[in-house]
């Protein structure tokens, strides 16, 4: 095995890495919103608001990432809307991952307890401050290692963009691996790129949680102890 | 030029049938490969513990298309030609055993520890244990998550097309390059991708409501 043929390319590698980074988190911040959104949309408004958003859920829940991608980029262009392939990947990845986030975020508002929005409105807060204080919060705070993994698989997923020709990671292997015809070689080396970087956003995404959520390690240990109990 | 049509739509329809036929082979062996593991996962014996984790842990944290390259381009590039369905359905399984490990490892683990120390009382060895106390609980508490599984597997099978076999997607796409009609084809597609995955996720749901209310009373 030679791989010094693969490693030597090592700045098109760090290229691919630096993208695939890059969709990652802009993908990750948009779904974010645009989940948090629709979350609050289905609260707030009427029950056909809930409707609608549990229908895109279910839709793109259950539909492959890949189809949603080939939607975007070769369908959508035959109704006129036309755009390159790292837009596509972005739009593709965000509304995917906002999907699954809408998902995951029901869940955290779902273990509200009613009597803390009872509480909230008795103390003359309005509806959309206790959406945000008394619900939004603390639901994030406790669905945070969900989201974490699929905020992980989100960037794992994106390795499937190199199908519309974005050169990131996956796309910058098989470039390498039609240069140098080392098949074997280069594969490995980019999986454990793919590897590194998963267990480093793992970490970060652990950190970040510690640290926008202080509340978070407590709220987890009093449910461990509710489990427990 | 060919307009798509009834026969493309067929077409589509019967490549179907091998998404399907993946999904099942994968399922199966890497329910074998992932019963093994989550067993091992669980083992008395360090080493095996630590090989088990290491194992779910770096399969999970790589995505399934450098899996399935490593199979097709990497293993015939040294020397072991695999046609692509096995290929597919080799590295489809791999990515199932160690989610399938996993979800098993929870629901073995969530069986309670008195099951173990009552059967172990009894004289029972550790397989009679498995085999006749706590496996045909874990089961019951495996069922939901395993067939939330089982979705995603249909969904990951996508992706097989790019080793040149023909699933649904690749029949989607064969179709689109003949017609260029992207938008009905792959809305199609999608519908039935939807038609596969939809009742698995909503039964899955409901086995997991059957469950809760069976294990509250």
């Amino acid at each position: 095995m030679l791989f010094q043929d693969v490693v030597s390319r090592w700045p098109m590698i760090l290229n691919g890495v630096m993208l695939t980074i890059g969709l990652s988190f802009v993908a990750i911040g948009l779904g974010i919103v645009l989940a948090t959104l629709m979350s609050a949309w289905r609260s707030l408004a009427g029950a056909w608001a809930g409707y609608i958003v549990d229908a895109y859920v279910e839709l793109m829940r259950n539909t492959p990432f890949l189809v949603q991608l080939f939607m975007i980029f070769f369908g959508l262009p035959q109704i006129g809307i036309r755009m390159n392939g790292l837009e596509a990947s972005l739009l593709a990845m965000t509304l995917n991952l906002a999907a699954y986030a809408t998902e995951i975020i029901r869940a955290g508002v779902d273990s509200i307890h009613k009597s803390q929005v009872e509480a909230g409105l008795a103390l003359a807060l309005s509806r959309r401050q206790v959406f945000q204080y008394v619900i939004l919060q603390p639901a994030f705070a406790r669905v945070w290692p969900a989201l974490s993994s699929q905020f992980v698989l989100m960037m794992l997923a994106s390795s499937i963009c190199s199908f519309v020709s974005v050169q990131e990671l996956s796309g910058t292997a098989a470039i390498i691996e039609a240069d140098t015809f080392r098949s074997f070689e280069t594969y490995i080396v980019v999986t454990v790129v793919y590897l590194l970087l998963a267990l480093t956003l793992k970490l970060f995404l652990n950190w970040l949680g510690h640290k926008i959520f202080p509340q978070v390690s407590g709220l987890a240990r009093l449910d461990a102890k509710a489990e427990a109990a | 030029m060919t307009t798509f049509g009834w026969p493309e739509a067929y077409f589509i329809l019967r490549a179907a049938s091998w998404t399907l036929a993946l999904t099942a082979i994968a399922f199966v062996i890497g329910s074998l490969i992932g019963g093994v593991f989550a067993i091992m996962r669980l083992s008395r014996i360090k080493l095996l513990r630590r090989f088990a984790a290491g194992y779910i842990l770096v399969v999970q944290s790589i995505p399934v298309l450098m899996v399935l390259f490593m199979s097709y381009y990497g293993l015939s590039a040294a020397g072991v030609e695999l046609p692509p369905f096995l290929a597919a359905s080799a590295s489809l399984a791999v990515y199932a055993s160690a989610y399938l490990a996993e979800i098993w490892r929870g629901s073995i683990e969530s069986v309670p520890r008195q099951q173990w120390e009552a059967s172990a009382s009894l004289a029972l060895t550790t397989s009679q244990q498995y085999r006749y106390i706590i496996l045909p609980q874990a089961l019951r508490i495996s069922l939901p998550p395993t067939v939330g599984f089982l979705v995603q597997l249909v969904k990951n099978t996508s992706i097989v097309q790019v080793v040149g076999f023909v699933d649904l997607m690749r029949a989607g796409m064969l179709v689109n390059n003949a017609t260029y009609q992207a938008f009905q084809i792959f809305t199609l597609v999608a519908a039935i991708y939807f038609a596969i995955c939809f009742p698995l996720s909503r039964l899955s749901r409901h086995l997991e409501k059957v469950m809760n209310a069976s294990r509250s009373h």
